[in-house]
């Protein structure tokens, strides 16, 4: 089973932060890689919130396959972070070429664009390079999307985090997702490690999703292009989340309704009976089975964890007013933040969406059988 | 007959046919059960002679009073098996269930027999009930491979909860949904039920004990076990009680292209305590694909006929077409919305097709009409009361990859949650009913349908696919659960149907669970779920796009 750990913090902290936790929860995870998303970050970034920051794994051919392309549509570098990665090569982390951290300005044809458009071109722009990378595996690309950097690498976390300089000054963000992997698939493929993002969206889970087929068969037939990828069960998630938000127009609190909705002699004393029970029959195939606890950011920065419905997986939130940190292991979350009010700890139960939001200075919990926020 | 008479090309003998009863002299003690049983008179009474040649007593010779012979005759009585092509033997082994010395049971020629070339007499083919006489499942031999062992504690199938219906009706996409009710627009039915669905079994095919019982088992397991269980009428409409009866709301009424009984249906339908669950149209049966339902005069009686609007005593042969339809193309359009519109739009229409090449086309054109509330796919393992035995042997297509065929076609259009398919056809046919319906639901089915499933499991039918008894066209069922005769159906205690109705239900439901929970799935039926599946034939994997596993 992975480890989850991620982080929602007033003041921009180091991701080393974070995987110093899953170092912690070490017992829980394989070391055979790690995923990290930064968000609301600081550092230079802070000077440029809307501009989309690419963030991914490029060889040389690679590097000059993507700047032709982007030239092309018309986006300049305005600024780039280069990770240096140290010339002894690190036992288990295999050689890439170069990790890419660089944010651009917008085309100049994009300045009329209403923001839907805007976030679609975005998402249309990542799909092509990762179409195009596809082939001689030259390009792999894990976002593009303002504010928002991710970088996935295989091997041990914490070796990865000294490895690739993660420590650096500059490099800070006030939202952070880290997963430790226990590898169960085969081969491993670097577009399978967690966080999943999605347009502004993001979740990483443990756990097998053993409804994995008919969920993603259902989304890969809703006819929206950004449903594709799926070589990890878990990237369902993320999409379903993104769906209910960004498709059914729906709130946080219903996440949980489409996931795992109640069972129907808890729906028909819930105050919005009718409507669940639609939305259960019309999403029945966005269901999940498997034993998983889901960790997720929303655009705003909102940071959420939920569970399954017979709640099977670990998980905890604490904190203080400014930080909050969502662990797998209570052990996590007193490696980073050994100065909070433990009794308030929450372990999120079966009917539980657990939810911070972007100002940080609160736990609310939002139980599944209470009245929903809808858009009705 | 005589070895110097002419031999009729018929005259078959003894071993020519496919039974051959074995009747034990030495414990029949004449008691006249078995032929009284017998249902299609293959055996009677009957006087043997017998010559007894003794060798001569030399001390007798002695004895010169005593007259000498050698050669003495006797007579006795005992079975005797008839060789007629209509009193051949079926199997069907009622004689030795009434025999109360255990000195009859009929045996099966292991040759190949010569009846069958004969059983046409009068240039009129045979018919037969039952199913395809092949006993080769494909269902049987997919494995569920996806076992939950590496990150998964595994689930409990007796102790977590589970949720195992299924939806019958047309789903509208979220977005859809939403919006109506958010305007008030009309949603369709959805009615959520058991995804074992017992298929249409027309009161008149079946006895009137018979489905006195299944209606028993039905109410049984809805109002007391709280399984949403629901059974189909077949051709044959509803009695009238039941129409105006709450129970209602647990049958599917079926209208078929002889709209038997329909008259009195929409006679009652102001009388309706509550809608039915559903309006199945029956377009074709996986047994008989092309041909319409039959039932045949000798089980046409005064209750049967009057049920049906119909004289007594004549041969009820269904059209293989709606007459009214040009195509299937109107009969969509026209008669799903009319059977629709008679219940104000608030019980689920959806047709039943024979599983066929050309279902595509039907499914197609479904999902192009907004009151389609489904599709129920009938392969050619199905069963039927009636048919030619060519239909039910020769023709149809295997239910596996049609489901699949159907349900990835859903998939490429999106409308996978939109318009249920059911199976029918040979679920359960050697007995592995859970297992064949799991099977067909990870393969894109929404539920199965059984029919011969319940006539054996509940009612203790004895029919088989290696051609026993299987004669439930001419009403002279031995367990009176196909006939109309009061002398053979009082046979059946319809609460004994119930109560094995509620027995398989209940079994069946342990078993899913027994299934699924491996699999790591209890919260929703897994239909689609078709990366737990695997077979041990290449081809085969390849073209239900499941494993491959030797």
């Amino acid at each position: 089973m992975c480890r989850l750990f991620a982080l929602t913090s007033k003041e921009p902290v180091s991701p080393m932060e974070a995987i110093k936790a899953l170092d912690v929860m070490k017992e829980g995870h394989d070391g055979s890689g790690v995923g990290i998303l930064l968000r609301d970050l600081g550092g230079p970034f802070e000077e440029m919130k809307d501009a989309p920051i690419l963030s991914g794994i490029f060889t040389e051919e690679g590097i000059r396959k993507l700047d032709f392309f982007m030239m092309e549509q018309g986006f300049m570098t305005k600024y780039k972070m280069s990770i240096k990665v140290p010339k002894i090569k690190m036992e288990g982390i295999p050689k890439r070429g170069l990790y890419l951290l660089r944010a651009y300005e917008y085309p100049e044809s994009w300045d009329s664009l209403d923001q839907k458009e805007l976030t679609t071109r975005l998402m249309m722009t990542r799909l092509k390079i990762r179409e195009m990378g596809e082939e001689k595996e030259d390009m792999i690309v894990f976002s593009f999307w303002p504010d928002t950097i991710i970088i996935k690498e295989l091997g041990d976390p914490l070796e990865i985090g000294r490895y690739l300089g993660l420590d650096r000054k500059d490099l800070k963000a006030r939202t952070i997702m880290v997963q430790g992997r226990q590898n169960t698939n085969y081969a491993i493929n670097l577009y399978a490690c967690h966080p999943f993002f999605i347009k502004g969206y993001s979740t990483m889970t443990n756990g097998e999703n053993t409804a994995f087929i008919p969920i993603r068969d259902f989304l890969s037939s809703r006819g929206f292009p950004g449903y594709t990828g799926y070589q990890s069960d878990s990237e369902v998630f993320t999409h379903i989340l993104h769906y209910t938000m960004s498709g059914l127009g729906l709130g946080l609190d219903s996440y949980k309704h489409v996931m795992t909705p109640l069972q129907d002699k808890d729906l028909e004393s819930h105050p919005d009976a009718v409507f669940l029970k639609h939305l259960k029959k019309s999403c029945r195939q966005l269901i999940i089975d498997g034993p998983n606890c889901v960790i997720g950011t929303l655009p705003d920065n909102t940071m959420f964890m939920a569970q399954d419905r017979k709640k099977l997986r670990p998980g905890v939130v604490g904190g203080r007013a400014g930080m909050f940190a969502f662990s797998s292991e209570i052990c996590g979350l007193d490696a980073v933040i050994p100065d909070r009010d433990k009794s308030k700890d929450i372990q999120p139960m079966h009917l539980d969406t657990v939810i911070v939001g972007p100002d940080r200075q609160e736990i609310k919990i939002c139980r599944q059988t209470e009245p929903l926020n809808l858009p009705l | 007959m005589s070895s110097n008479r002419t031999i009729k090309p018929s005259s078959l003998s003894l071993s020519d046919l496919p039974w051959q009863i074995d009747w034990k002299k030495d414990r029949c003690t004449l008691c006249g059960q078995c032929t009284a049983v017998c249902p299609v008179q293959a055996i009677e009474l009957s006087v043997f002679r017998k010559r007894n040649i003794a060798a001569i007593n030399p001390s007798s010779l002695l004895n010169s009073s005593e007259e000498r012979s050698l050669s003495q005759f006797e007579t006795y009585y005992g079975i005797k098996q008839k060789t007629t092509i209509e009193e051949a033997c079926i199997g069907c082994a009622m004689c030795s269930m009434v025999c109360p010395n255990d000195a009859i049971a009929p045996h099966r020629n292991q040759e190949t027999d010569r009846y069958r070339f004969h059983i046409n007499q009068d240039g009129e083919p045979r018919k037969r009930g039952g199913r395809r006489n092949s006993t080769n499942s494909l269902l049987d031999r997919i494995k569920f491979i996806r076992i939950s062992m590496l990150t998964d504690p595994a689930l409990d199938a007796g102790r977590h909860e589970f949720e195992l219906r299924t939806l019958l009706g047309r789903i509208l996409p979220p977005k859809e949904n939403m919006a109506r009710l958010r305007n008030n627009g009309w949603i369709p039915p959805v009615r959520e039920i058991y995804p074992l669905i017992i298929g249409g079994m027309s009161f008149g095919a079946l006895s009137p004990t018979m489905w006195e019982g299944l209606q028993m088992g039905i109410a049984y397991l809805n109002e007391q076990l709280g399984m949403p269980v629901r059974m189909s009428t077949g051709e044959g409409g509803c009695p009238p009680r039941l129409l105006r009866s709450r129970f209602l709301k647990y049958v599917i009424l079926q209208i078929a292209s002889g709209y038997f009984g329909w008259d009195e249906i929409i006679h009652a339908i102001p009388y309706m305590k509550e809608d039915p669950c559903a309006i199945e149209i029956k377009y074709g049966q996986g047994a008989k694909p092309g041909d319409g339902g039959l039932l045949m005069w000798h089980k046409v009686n005064k209750l049967i006929a009057a049920i049906r609007g119909v004289p007594q005593g004549v041969s009820l042969p269904s059209p293989p077409t709606h007459q009214t339809q040009y195509s299937i193309e109107e009969s969509v359009a026209k008669m799903i919305i009319s059977m629709s519109m008679a219940w104000g739009f608030r019980v689920p229409v959806y047709p039943k097709i024979s599983a066929s090449s050309t279902s595509l086309a039907v499914l197609n054109n479904l999902t192009r009409n907004d009151y389609a509330s489904g599709l129920v796919i009938d392969g050619e393992d199905g069963g039927t009361g009636a048919a030619y035995s060519v239909s039910m042997d020769h023709m149809g297509h295997p239910i596996a990859s049609c489901i699949r065929d159907n349900y990835l076609n859903l998939v490429r259009l999106g409308k996978q949650n939109e318009l249920p398919i059911f199976a029918g056809g040979g679920i359960g046919k050697n007995g592995n009913l859970a297992a064949n319906a799991a099977a067909l639901i990870m393969l894109g089915a929404s539920g199965v349908q059984i029919g011969k499933y319940v006539m054996q499991a509940a009612a203790g039918c004895i029919g088989t696919e290696t051609d026993r008894c299987n004669m439930c066209n001419t009403g002279v069922c031995p367990k009176g659960i196909t006939s109309q005769d009061p002398r053979l159906y009082r046979r059946l205690d319809p609460e004994d149907v119930a109560q094995r109705i509620v027995d398989l239900f209940v079994s069946f439901d342990i078993e899913l669970k027994k299934i699924v929970a491996p699999l790591g799935r209890s919260t929703s039926l897994p239909i689609g779920m078709s990366d737990a599946l695997g077979i041990d034939d290449y081809q085969v994997a390849q073209r239900l796009n499941i494993k491959y596993v030797v």
